[in-house]
């Protein structure tokens, strides 16, 4: 059955006990938004701090969030915060691009579980276009606030 | 109801699309016809024919093609406006139901700058246009766009727990500064029918104009623009058995010859210079372009079509479905029907929530078994949160839609209980 296939159990896992939800302080950043399709929402907030080395290297410190929706979206942005928590700005980046190649693949993707890891348990998600909206919610927010927080840590180096 | 009983293995033999197979070789089991319907061969062969034996552009040339098309095309608008009980010249083609709401709301605020002829559209500070909670985006946005551009104030009648609209304060919100209530007359989300004739009533006697949104009544309904006692109605033709990018907007004839054009261009003028215009009589004013006229044609077959089998018996038979299924999908446990769930003055949508499971997912669940379904705010965003709901799964019927149809949707959202772990076992 093709259910299966898409609802993996590392999904209904996060689903059912999502990693890292709810608002938390401190945060440099939030974003929010929206899929207006279907109603769905995230509000997602990040936290980035220099690397210990005291090198430009940014590190995401925290992502916090709060959101309503489906089994995907839900379980997407729980395995989002694994994956991201804790890598450079730029290594995040990658991992996003790699990701959304993935869900922009209809199918067809061969995700490098080395970048992906869990998140590779969502390549049968990019069969249903329908839902790869759904996967990339919480992904495009963490974009968005993490672009906003660049911008204000840029304007503060000022 | 003395309506005959609706033969439902011979209408689905008409609609080819209703024999394929879905998500590995499952049956099909439509249940979004409140989104599109499926198209008959009938409406399908009038398109075909009209392509392969008269196509020209309407209303424009002198050669024997141009005048079988012009024909056809005005045929078919005769056709379409005896549907719905209205003369052939009070009928204007638009690309859907969205577009003859817009070119009313648009004809209003057009209205203030088109000269004395116009004034009565006019709207602005102090006026009021009212809507109901329960509208699709395409009944309400328009309106809220219109009060914008204009200075109008918007306001609207609530909705009951029940999914009644909430007439309590009915003389209050229609009064002698509203210009225009704009309802809907079956609702997409709720399947409730709304008691159009009343509040008409009411809107006519403050001098209030009144539009009815009928995309998902006169599909599934009969439907009389005299006996519903309205000025204007829009529908659209993919809903009811007809193609694709093409709607009505019905409206009395003296408005819309009151009414300034919405979108101007080609064949919709009476004169022009290079520095103005004069625009044409209805329809053709508000018919700039080159029209659809092969979708007239379908159209006018689907209306066709479905007068052979008789709109009592399509009622009938949908009110037959939606009592079927209120029964079984109601007493799911875990399952929540939003909208009335007595079938009196009630369509075919039957929208619900499931316990601990995001429509999305009943959705999914539903799909892998063919059950194609409608999941999402279904456009009626505000009503979702009224109900406290982020969004909804809805299963909506037509005349090719069977009591079997109904059973495949049950089973599926117990099958998606399970899946879920959701269900007690």
């Amino acid at each position: 059955m093709k259910l299966d296939a898409m609802y993996q159990e590392i999904i209904l896992d996060h689903y059912r006990n999502p990693h890292h939800k709810g608002l938390r302080e401190p945060f440099d950043a939030e974003s929010h938004h929206i899929n207006p399709t279907c109603g769905d929402e995230v509000t997602l907030r990040v936290l980035l701090e220099s690397a210990e080395d005291g090198k430009d290297a940014l590190t995401v410190a925290d992502i916090s969030y709060d959101s309503m929706g489906c089994s995907i979206s839900q379980a997407s942005a729980s395995v989002m915060t694994d994956l991201l928590i804790g890598k450079t700005v730029d290594e995040a980046m990658a991992v996003l691009e790699e990701f959304t190649a993935l869900m922009q693949s209809k199918g067809k993707g061969e995700p490098d579980e080395g970048v992906l890891e869990d998140a590779v348990a969502f390549a049968g998600v990019s069969k249903y276009p329908a839902r790869v909206k759904c996967a990339l919610l919480a992904w495009m927010a963490w974009k968005d606030a993490t672009v906003k927080s660049l911008a204000t840590q840029k304007e503060g180096a000022v | 109801m003395t309506a005959r009983e609706l033969d439902v293995e011979t209408i689905r033999a008409d609609f080819p699309i209703l024999a394929r197979t879905v998500r590995d070789e499952r049956p099909l089991v439509y249940l979004d016809s409140g989104a599109t319907s499926q198209k008959p061969r009938q409406v399908l062969d009038a398109e075909r024919e009209f392509y392969e034996r008269h196509n020209a552009a309407v209303h424009r040339g002198a050669h024997q093609l141009a005048e079988e098309a012009t024909d056809a095309y005005e045929q078919a608008r005769a056709t379409i406006a005896a549907f719905v009980g209205a003369p052939a010249d009070e009928v204007v083609f638009t690309k859907n139901a969205t577009e003859a709401i817009n070119l009313v709301a648009y004809a209003m605020s057009n209205a203030a700058t088109a000269g004395e002829e116009f004034a009565r559209m006019a709207v602005g500070p102090g006026d009021e246009v009212v809507v109901t909670e329960m509208e699709h985006h395409a009944n309400l946005v328009p309106w809220q766009e219109l009060c914008r551009r204009t200075g109008a104030t918007l306001r609207w009648f609530g909705v009951t727990d029940e999914g009644r609209l909430d007439l309590s304060n009915l003389d209050d919100l229609v009064n002698e500064r509203t210009r225009i209530v704009a309802l809907t007359h079956q609702s997409n989300v709720l399947g409730t029918v709304n008691p159009v004739r009343q509040i008409a009533e009411r809107a006519h006697a403050v001098g209030a104009l009144v539009l009815v949104d009928g995309a998902q009544s006169v599909p599934h309904m009969p439907v009389d623009v005299t006996e519903l006692g309205v000025d204007f109605l829009a529908f659209s033709g993919h809903k009811m058995c007809g193609p694709n990018g093409i709607g009505v907007l019905w409206g009395r004839g003296e408005l819309l010859r009151a009414m300034p054009p919405f979108i101007t261009g080609g064949s919709m003028i009476g004169t022009v210079h290079m520095d103005h215009s004069t625009w044409a009589d209805p329809p053709q004013r508000f018919e700039a372009g080159v029209p659809m006229a092969p979708q007239a044609v379908g159209l006018a077959a689907a209306c066709d079509y479905l007068n052979a089998i008789g709109m009592d018996a399509v009622a009938a038979h949908e009110h037959a479905l939606v009592e079927y299924a209120l029964k079984h999908v109601g007493s799911l446990e875990g399952v929540r029907i939003v909208g009335p769930t007595d079938p009196e003055a009630r369509g075919g949508a039957v929208s619900f929530t499931v316990d601990g499971i995001h429509p999305h997912d009943v959705g999914q669940v539903l799909d892998d078994r063919g059950v194609a379904v409608r999941v999402g705010h279904h456009c009626a965003w505000p009503l979702h949160r009224r109900y406290g709901a982020v969004a909804t799964t809805r299963a909506s019927f037509y005349l090719y839609n069977s009591f079997a149809d109904v059973d495949a949707l049950v089973e599926g959202i117990r099958e998606a209980q399970r899946f879920f772990g959701v269900a007690r076992s």
